[in-house]
């Protein structure tokens, strides 16, 4: 007989970190392995399960950057440390680090979709010889959305960062303006070469590209995490299906290439 | 090895291998059909061959014996998570070919795609046998043979209901002494039906611009059409989808279940995120979504076509909705995409 994947495990909340009013960061204890861009089907019993993106990890835990949208995310706000969530999982291709080894690579990232990516951006501030020159682009509807803040401030260190909303509030002084207008301004020293990583949500995935492609970064040098409604996570209840491909199974990680060809 | 039986011996055999088996097939249920005076023709227990309903296609598949519409996946109890036990008897599915080849479909989505089995359908499944029903002339909304699934060679026991005897073919071993009792040996052969009643013609998207098909204005047509209801997706046998969903049993939620339920693609909600993005708003969008699934993008992944042609969608849209005519008028377009 077969395992039974849907068996969820319970996992304990250590801490919780408000990143902004409505993004909370959970931190739980963890020790199966992951990649960047993994998820897992995170659930509360008798409240419902809900696939959420992997925000970073490391030695025992994982955090959940999760914002109160729904149902079952809206039971996680209410919970405390100590307390049990459960989850299954991780699922997902998650990211090849080894791609973008000895390249130029710029990151962009927009709201939320900064969760899904943030271990990797973590990884190669703190081990900067690894890339030729590490650029992100991060954007927020507005100063009030920003998350993981602190850590911002510190990649500046390692990485050229450009942190924009879309529009100013109280008393911003940073950047103004979508993530495509700061594409436009990107100087890059041989696109031909550069790899770039494109997460948020869609139409700011569709336009980020069309703007790196402007640049003149080949295609087949841009990757994008896809995210989609998916009740199981292996494969079997169709509702990330696009085409012939599982979002949960072959992504949520494409290269452009193939993401191109993946129409609703 | 064939045999011939009489009804009454076909009776008695179906009592004997009702101590080990649960045999189902199609059945009439009297004035149980969705509008006064109208039966139902559904799956359940026979006992006996007046049960069996033979004339008359069954409004839903037997899909239902492996994938249920609603299956209780576990409990919580506390910190305990308790998985339900199922019927150990094996079921005994008095199928056509299509539906066979429907479950075949549907071994592919739970049991190869991806790493992991699904442990609730692997465990329903290796419980199925299939007594065949020849079906040598179908429906009026059939086309099995363009789907090519009028054929199989998965069965146990092959049957021919005829005016006064039934045939029977019998590969699996485990019978063989049940139609040595019960029937007389002769020579039969279960043949296949090889035209349909439905012409269908499946298109050819080789060389076509995917983008092009998506965008076409065929589709729009079934925005005006289509009202979402989902009855193509439920009386499919080849459908597949499913929600998760949980019920508390009390206000602590010290006592819950998790279920999954069949969800269609065709359904308000199938692809709606919490935050609110969602997917193919339009019904039309929806119906280019099956039918490509159905005819084109299964078969990318698997090999062959998802769509079994058993023409049950057609038979239950209640906006008169043909898939077969759909796919007509879509082999129509990719010819004059061609051509131009």
């Amino acid at each position: 007989m077969c395992e039974n994947a849907y068996l969820t495990e319970p996992l304990k909340l250590i801490s919780i970190r408000k990143e902004t009013e409505i993004d909370f960061t959970f931190k739980v204890e963890y020790n199966k392995p992951l990649l960047p861009g993994q998820f897992l089907e995170l659930s509360i019993p008798g409240v419902g399960e809900a696939p959420i993106s992997v925000s970073d990890f490391g030695d025992g835990y994982l955090d959940l950057t999760i914002r109160k949208v729904g149902r079952v995310t809206e039971q996680i706000f209410e919970m405390r440390p100590g307390d049990v969530i459960y989850a299954r999982g991780p699922y997902g291709n998650g990211f090849d680090c080894k791609l973008y080894e000895n390249k130029d690579l710029i990151v962009v990232a927009g709201g939320t979709g900064l969760a899904p990516v943030k271990n990797l951006i973590k990884r190669f501030v703190s081990n900067k010889g690894l890339l030729k020159s590490f650029t992100l682009i991060i954007g927020f509807k507005s100063p009030e959305d920003i998350l993981f803040a602190d850590e911002i401030k510190q990649w500046e260190t390692s990485a050229n960062v450009c942190l924009t909303v879309d529009r100013a509030t109280g008393d911003w002084n940073g950047r103004t303006g979508l993530v495509t207008k700061y594409i436009e301004e990107l100087e890059i020293g041989d696109p031909a070469s550069a790899e770039a990583i494109v997460v948020g949500p869609p139409m700011m995935m569709k336009f980020a590209v069309l703007g790196l492609m402007k640049k003149n970064l080949p295609k087949q040098n841009i990757w994008v995490s896809f995210e989609r409604k998916m009740a199981c996570g292996i494969g079997k209840c169709g509702h990330c299906k696009i085409d012939d491909t599982y979002i949960c199974l072959d992504g949520p990680v494409f290269n452009y290439t193939k993401a191109e060809m993946l129409l609703d | 090895m064939g045999y011939k039986l009489s009804k009454t011996s076909f009776d008695r055999l179906l009592q004997a291998m009702s101590k080990r088996y649960v045999p189902v097939g199609p059945m009439c249920a009297k004035n149980a059909g969705a509008f006064s005076d109208t039966d139902s023709i559904r799956y359940g227990k026979i006992t006996s061959y007046a049960d069996l309903e033979l004339a008359q296609k069954s409004y839903f598949s037997p899909k239902e014996f492996v994938f249920p519409i609603r299956e209780t996946l576990f409990r919580f109890n506390g910190s305990n998570r308790e998985v339900p036990e199922v019927a150990a008897r094996p079921i005994a599915i008095f199928a056509r070919p299509c539906d066979i080849n429907g479950f075949n479909r549907l071994d592919s989505v739970f049991l190869e795609n991806g790493p992991e089995k699904d442990f609730y359908y692997a465990r329903r499944r290796k419980n199925i046998k299939f007594f065949m029903i020849e079906c040598l002339t179908g429906f009026e909304s059939c086309f099995c043979v363009t789907m090519k699934a009028n054929k199989t060679a998965d069965y146990s026991v092959a049957l021919r209901f005829g005016e006064d005897e039934i045939l029977a073919e019998v590969k699996d071993e485990e019978f063989i002494s049940l139609f040595e009792e019960y029937g007389e040996i002769i020579d039969y052969k279960p043949e296949f039906k090889d035209s349909d009643n439905a012409k269908v013609e499946l298109p050819n998207f080789e060389g076509i611009d995917l983008e092009a098909v998506f965008n076409h204005p065929l589709w729009k047509e079934y925005t005006q059409r289509c009202i979402a209801c989902g009855r193509c997706n439920t009386s499919c046998v080849t459908c597949s989808c499913f929600s998760m969903q949980d019920t508390a049993y009390d206000a602590a939620k010290t006592l819950s279940e998790r279920r999954r339920v069949w969800a269609g693609c065709h359904i308000d909600g199938f692809t709606d995120m919490a935050g609110g993005h969602s997917f193919r708003k339009n019904n039309g969008d929806r119906m280019r979504f099956k039918t490509m699934h159905k005819i084109y993008d299964f078969a990318a992944r698997f090999g062959r076509n998802m769509c079994v042609g058993c023409g049950r969608c057609d038979d239950v849209c209640p906006e008169y909705i043909s898939f077969s005519a759909c796919i007509n008028k879509l082999s129509e377009i990719i010819k004059e995409m061609k051509n131009v």
